[in-house]
């Protein structure tokens, strides 16, 4: 019997066999909080007994929720962060730095390793091979001491890709349309992988874009192979001594196999207050929005800035529309100053946010009035979610995030480009 | 370590209950002080609930129960505001996990067969669910050995306390 990705990284990390359905105690090679789940984090490790840390240059604290903080109650909690980082010698990211799962991606992640975060969205380093979940505070206190924790392994569906994105569709729209196919619980603890000839023309950055929404469709995992993408990924960002290749055997057994051709795609949304509500943009145009917002662990990266810039240059947002921007990490940031994206996005009438979670949560920089839409290039939608439970939330693309703000309302990006 | 029959009243919720939902993210100030954050629970869904929760109900939800973010702080608040169990049709991964770390049982079975303010009573033993309202009887499905054990000392952090390190 041959062995999917998450067989194969469980087996290597549990020391044994690991098949479908078996429970596993596997080692963490990477272990994180932020500044909402960290708190309660460490209250739990020290409730626990436990003082020191298992590898303590493998535990990270990132400050990106609130940050810089908006309110004393999360300025005391990132102060009670520092200290522990201060105690126990772990590393810290302060203000500004950029999102827990950006700078995951850019400095630590490897195929093969496993990584658990106080954050749902921690599958987004499943695009380098990585076994990125999230988990609460108390299951990563545990494993902040033990080094270890315990896992089901999970049914994979292999979600094959074929063909070529149309000019104006992107990741987002794949993982969007994915998503309205499975459901928000279709694939609840089970591992998505993804493969298919189109793999070897999807970028890192895309793939982060994909894994990152795994969690929407309920998925424990969304995980891509080792390759040629990932290995140049990592050179790029200098640690190509730890590549290694990483691919499902030929006769791993999947649930389901999803076969997508990205050829037939087209721009989509999610509607309000569900992530799977999904739609053709072209059948929701129109909508008036009040915000747009670029950023974020699922759309903040350069390439989404580029796509953002380019469909901006030259042309202004709609008055009656906010548009905001979060670059996803500071190198981001310095990267998309030094290419001219930054000054063509200001030029358009673009708010800059400091790298971090910014509106995406509800908690600072860009919370909804009683009634405002909102289109979003995050990756929930949820009542709520943008700090009032009386706005409504779109999510798609940074393209048509782009155009939609040029014009006011929805807007398809092919309608602009 | 929780009762091992328990009796309460049913408080039903629909599907895909986030924990926005439960506890929505403009309330992350008062992470670190849970009392003034459990006032909030599930104040956006079913208003009033804080107040209307008598010790010992349990949650009925449907499908999807805790999609989303990844905050403890959501079985967290509800166990705090005296739920002694939550019944479910499926939970989502993070949010199971959570409860049954913070010693809050969650059971799966077909809650279409429950109705709002009904008397259950709930034998965590055996996974078995009484309806004395209705009569009817409901087999629960069964969780990882693992997590009956987490279960049964009352959550992640007494098991760990107690044993040291993870038992298969």
């Amino acid at each position: 019997m041959g062995k999917t990705l998450a067989e194969k990284i469980l087996s290597l990390k549990s020391h044994g066999e690991a098949k479908a359905g078996d429970v596993v105690i596997a080692d963490v090679d990477l272990a994180f909080v932020q500044d909402t789940t960290g708190p309660l984090t460490i209250r739990q490790f020290k409730e626990s007994g436990f003082e020191a840390l298992a590898e303590p240059q493998q535990t990270i604290i990132f400050l990106d929720h609130a940050a810089p903080s908006p309110e004393q109650q999360l300025s005391n909690d990132h102060i009670l962060l520092r200290r522990f980082a201060e105690e126990t010698g772990c590393r810290i990211y302060e203000v500004g730095e950029g999102i827990c799962h950006q700078l995951v991606a850019e400095n630590f992640a490897n195929p093969g390793d496993i990584i658990v975060g106080a954050d749902s969205h921690t599958v987004t380093a499943g695009a380098l091979g990585a076994f990125a979940t999230g988990m609460g505070s108390s299951d990563v206190a545990v494993a902040l001491a033990l080094g270890k924790t315990w896992f089901r392994v999970p049914e994979s569906f292999l979600i094959e890709l074929n063909g070529v994105f149309p000019r104006g569709v992107y990741a987002k729209d794949l993982v969007l349309y994915l998503i309205g196919q499975i459901g928000a619980d279709g694939a609840n603890y089970k591992a998505l992988e993804f493969g298919g000839e189109a793999l070897a023309r999807i970028t890192m950055s895309q793939r982060l874009t994909i894994a990152n929404m795994a969690v929407e469709a309920g998925a424990k995992v969304g995980l891509f192979p080792g390759d040629k993408i990932t290995q140049d990924f990592l050179i790029e960002h200098g640690r190509g001594d730890n590549y290694k290749p990483l691919y499902p055997d030929d006769e791993a057994n999947y649930e389901q196999v999803i076969p997508v051709n990205l050829g037939q795609l087209e721009p989509m949304l999610s509607l309000p207050h569900a992530v799977d509500n999904v739609h053709p943009v072209t059948q929701v145009k129109g909508v008036k929005i009040q915000q747009a917002f670029i950023g974020t662990c699922t759309n903040g990266r350069l390439e989404d800035l580029a796509v953002a810039a380019e469909i901006l240059k030259g042309k202004k947002r709609h008055p009656g529309t906010r548009l905001l921007i979060a670059p996803a990490s500071r190198q981001v940031l310095i990267r998309a100053m030094d290419k001219g994206y930054i000054r063509n996005l200001l030029e358009a009438g673009a708010a800059i946010l400091p790298p971090g979670c910014a509106a995406c949560l509800g908690l600072h920089q860009g919370v909804l009035g009683d009634g405002e839409v909102c289109l979003s290039t995050a990756n929930r939608n949820f009542k709520g979610r943008m700090g009032n439970p009386e706005a409504m939330i779109y999510l798609a693309s940074p393209a048509t995030a782009a155009a939609s703000a040029i014009r006011g309302e929805i807007t398809a990006p092919r309608e602009i480009m | 370590m929780p009762d091992l029959v328990l009796k309460g009243k049913a408080i039903k919720l629909g599907d895909n209950i986030s924990t926005d939902d439960i506890i929505p993210g403009r309330f992350a100030h008062l992470r670190s002080n849970l009392p003034e954050l459990a006032k909030h629970v599930l104040e956006d869904t079913v208003p009033g609930f804080a107040s209307r929760v008598k010790s010992g109900d349990f949650l009925v939800a449907g499908k999807n129960l805790g999609l989303g973010s990844s905050r403890e702080h959501a079985p967290v608040v509800i166990k705090m505001s005296g739920v002694g169990a939550i019944l479910a049709k499926s939970a989502a991964r993070i949010f199971f996990r959570n409860a049954i770390n913070q010693g809050l049982p969650v059971l799966l079975c077909d809650t279409d067969k429950i109705g709002d303010g009904d008397e259950l009573e709930v034998n965590l033993t055996g996974g078995m669910i009484a309806n004395l309202t209705s009569g009817v009887a409901l087999r629960c499905s069964k969780m990882p050995p693992i997590m009956s054990a987490i279960l049964k000392e009352g959550g992640l952090i007494p098991y760990i306390q107690k044993h040291k390190d993870f038992k298969l």
